[in-house]
């Protein structure tokens, strides 16, 4: 499962891993790592961007970034 | 001593800044780039210290413009802002992610010092950190726990600086960087690298942090408003209009006092100096000239004001959030909102506001198209034509005036999302757009750095825009004071002179007529003529739309001096009267609704504002961009007047 399918917030998920391409580093240097647990906050309206928490603070990406990453 | 100072974005990096130079700040730029470089300085215990203030960012490898600055000073040695030490400012309730640069810098071999910002909202979340520990893990490196809100410990922070200096660079704990000349690694084996370098954090951390701080409750609640379907747009609209009433409010009574000082200062240097064409040049074109480049610090410092409380409270990160999917298919991103809806107040704040845009094309297309947002300074020309050219018709509560009036904001606005458009067809870019942004904790603003950033944006208008501004402004007085040959002199005899002294002002004013007639712009204006016959216009018009490139507003002045009347077309109807008794070559009137309506299209779409493209060539550091502005939009107004013409006539 890929995170910009995620619609429960109740629940965490752990990152398994980031599709390699241009926005790789970029992910991985906010601290989107493999092993690193996140939770979805909420959505914008029309459910784009998304925001989720890495531990101790909130991100916001679009849904097609969301996308890259991996989860379980 | 040279320092820098390193930090990710919102961890109060600015604070520290300000704490620590005051108001000893200089902005500048960089060589070639758009990044603004911003350093200081200040004493302790006898030792100078230069003190720069580096671009936000989150990791060493640069991803954008601001951040190869960083890198490049840093990683450098010769180069000329290379530091001898480093200042890391971390957010202390957020270690993890602000380890990551901080240890970075450490593995550059620079000697640092580290800043644990923000200790007082760790206390607030229970979050122990023991620090003592930390340092030991990271090899030694000192660090200050600090609380910028307070500027408590100031003395004592500014005491460890000299100490590192003195000590040196503790040991680099990782070889990632030394046998890195460039920054030649690929992509892949910088995501390795990164994901070694948290997994390493996430060891110490371990050791001195026992319970990481979880997003606490409280923000939830507040985000679950702001980001609302319903309530957030309404609440942010609603802010946009409180923000805009309150711009004008208070803008109004600093742009009067400061077109009454500079009016005075004119006459009263045109009073006491003698007359010859130096001391015509100090009164009639360098004064105004300068008078015309203050006259916009009132609206630049109080939009950057509002821009200021916006980030600091945490709030704008929301606003991007919730219009960035709307905006997106136009080439913009959510931070392009702000800039362009400012644009409805002036063009040039709006267009220094674009800084926040990360993305070089999204940030150029906002420049671009923020021009065509209806601002203030079209309101007076708007006025005067609608007065001239549209019936008083009225149905209900809906008056035509009114109506027109709208649909003008409404063609700007409709006009900025199209250009925009298209130069996203048109603009190529390697950089593939992208939305990874914080979403700050809800924060009060520390209320002494609010001064500090409008003071700056302010100078940076003045110093750098203000030059050129004052340039054109002068060499277009010279162009309407002075004509080729003697032609002004010998018709401005032909006029009779009055004996009674009555009419003096009358004499005065058909003098001032005959000569821009007779000057360069004057000539510009006639020889113009058969360009713009399709459009409506006579050589009358011509001579405003070029004068109007001092501002658009210059138009109702003009167009009075022109038709040798007083500027004052509200009270006295006069040259409404004039205007509207004009006859063309044919003996038909000259502003009808069909020129009135392209006239003031070509108001609407053309750029005809010399301070804009000023502030455009000082945001893109190239005159590139501003000239392809003003040939776009000159030929928007152009071709859409042309048509509008045709159809109703």
């Amino acid at each position: 499962m890929t995170l910009d399918q995620v619609s429960n917030s109740s629940r965490a998920y752990i990152v398994r891993e980031v599709k390699k391409g241009p926005l790789t580093t970029k992910l991985i240097d906010m601290g989107l790592f493999p092993g690193k647990e996140i939770r979805l906050l909420f959505k914008a309206p029309f459910g784009d961007p998304i925001a989720i928490e890495v531990q101790s603070y909130t991100l916001s990406l679009r849904r097609e970034e969301a996308a890259l990453i991996s989860i379980e | 001593m040279k320092a820098a100072l390193v930090g990710n974005p919102n961890v109060g990096k600015t604070s520290v800044f300000n704490l620590l130079t005051g108001l000893n700040q200089k902005v500048g730029n960089y060589p070639g780039i758009t990044v603004d470089k911003k350093w200081g300085h200040f004493n302790h215990q006898g030792t100078h210290v230069e003190l720069l203030d580096l671009p936000g960012l989150y990791s060493i490898y640069p991803k954008s413009q601001d951040e190869e600055v960083v890198f490049q000073v840093l990683r450098q040695k010769d180069h000329r802002d290379h530091p001898d030490l480093v200042i890391v400012v971390m957010d202390a309730t957020n270690l993890e992610r602000n380890l990551f640069l901080a240890t970075q810098i450490l593995d550059l071999g620079i000697p640092t010092l580290l800043i644990a910002n923000m200790i007082d909202l760790m206390d607030k979340d229970h979050v122990g950190v023991n620090f003592e520990k930390l340092t030991e893990l990271l090899g030694g490196v000192p660090l200050v726990p600090f609380n910028a809100r307070t500027g408590q410990d100031l003395a004592l922070l500014k005491s460890a600086l000299l100490e590192v200096s003195l000590e040196g660079a503790s040991s680099p704990h990782t070889q990632e960087f030394t046998n890195l000349e460039e920054c030649n690694t690929g992509r892949h084996e910088e995501a390795a690298l990164g994901e070694a370098r948290y997994k390493r954090i996430r060891q110490i951390l371990s050791f001195c942090q026992p319970s990481p701080r979880k997003r606490s409750a409280r923000h939830q609640k507040w985000d679950q408003i702001l980001t609302h379907p319903v309530w957030g747009y309404l609440i942010f609209l609603s802010l946009l209009a409180l923000i805009f009433q309150t711009i004008f409010a208070w803008s109004e009574v600093p742009m009067n006092l400061i077109d009454t000082v500079f009016l005075t200062l004119s006459q009263w240097t045109q009073a006491t100096l003698p007359t010859g064409p130096l001391p015509d040049l100090i009164s009639q074109g360098l004064i105004p000239g300068l008078g015309g480049v203050m006259i916009f610090i009132p609206q630049i410092a109080l939009l950057f004001g509002f821009i200021f409380v916006l980030e600091e409270t945490g709030y704008m990160a929301r606003v991007v959030f919730i219009t960035d999917r709307l905006i997106r298919p136009f080439g913009l991103n959510g931070r392009s909102i702000v800039p362009l809806i400012s644009g409805v107040a002036c063009a040039i704040p709006a267009v220094m506001a674009t800084r926040t845009i990360d993305h070089w094309k999204e940030r150029l297309i906002t420049i671009m198209v923020v021009p065509l947002m209806s601002c203030s300074a079209r309101l007076p020309v708007y006025t005067l034509l609608i007065a001239l050219v549209v019936p008083d018709v009225s149905w209900g509560i809906f008056n035509l005036k009114g109506m027109v009036l709208m649909a003008l904001y409404l063609v700007g606005f409709v006009a900025a999302l199209f250009s925009a458009l298209l130069f996203k067809w048109l603009l190529k870019t390697k950089e593939k757009s992208f939305l990874v942004m914080e979403l700050p904790d809800y924060k009060i603003p520390r209320w002494s750095n609010l001064g500090i950033t409008m003071l700056e944006k302010c100078k940076v208008f003045v110093w750098e825009a203000g030059k050129v501004i004052l340039a054109i402004s002068v060499i277009l007085w010279l162009l309407a004071s002075y004509g080729p040959g003697g032609q002004m002199a010998s018709a401005i005899a032909k006029i009779p002179v009055p004996n009674e002294s009555a009419q003096q002002t009358d004499y005065q004013q058909q003098v001032k007529s005959v000569a821009l007639e007779h000057s360069y712009i004057g000539r510009a204006g006639k020889w113009m003529e058969p360009v713009i016959q399709p459009l409506g216009y006579n050589w009358q018009i011509g001579i405003s739309l070029i004068t109007s490139f001092l501002a658009r507003e210059v138009f109702v002045g003009s167009m009075a001096t022109i038709y040798s009347v007083g500027e004052t077309f509200e009270s006295d109807q006069t040259l409404l009267e004039r205007m509207s008794h004009q006859r063309n070559g044919l003996g038909k009137p000259v502003y009808t609704l069909a020129s009135g309506i392209s006239l003031m299209l070509f108001y609407a779409f053309a750029m005809q504002c010399m301070s804009t493209l000023a502030v455009v060539r000082r945001e893109t550091k190239s005159w590139k961009w501003p000239l392809i502005q003003l040939v776009y939009m000159t030929a928007l107004a152009y071709i859409s007047a042309l048509i509008v013409f045709n159809l109703l006539n």
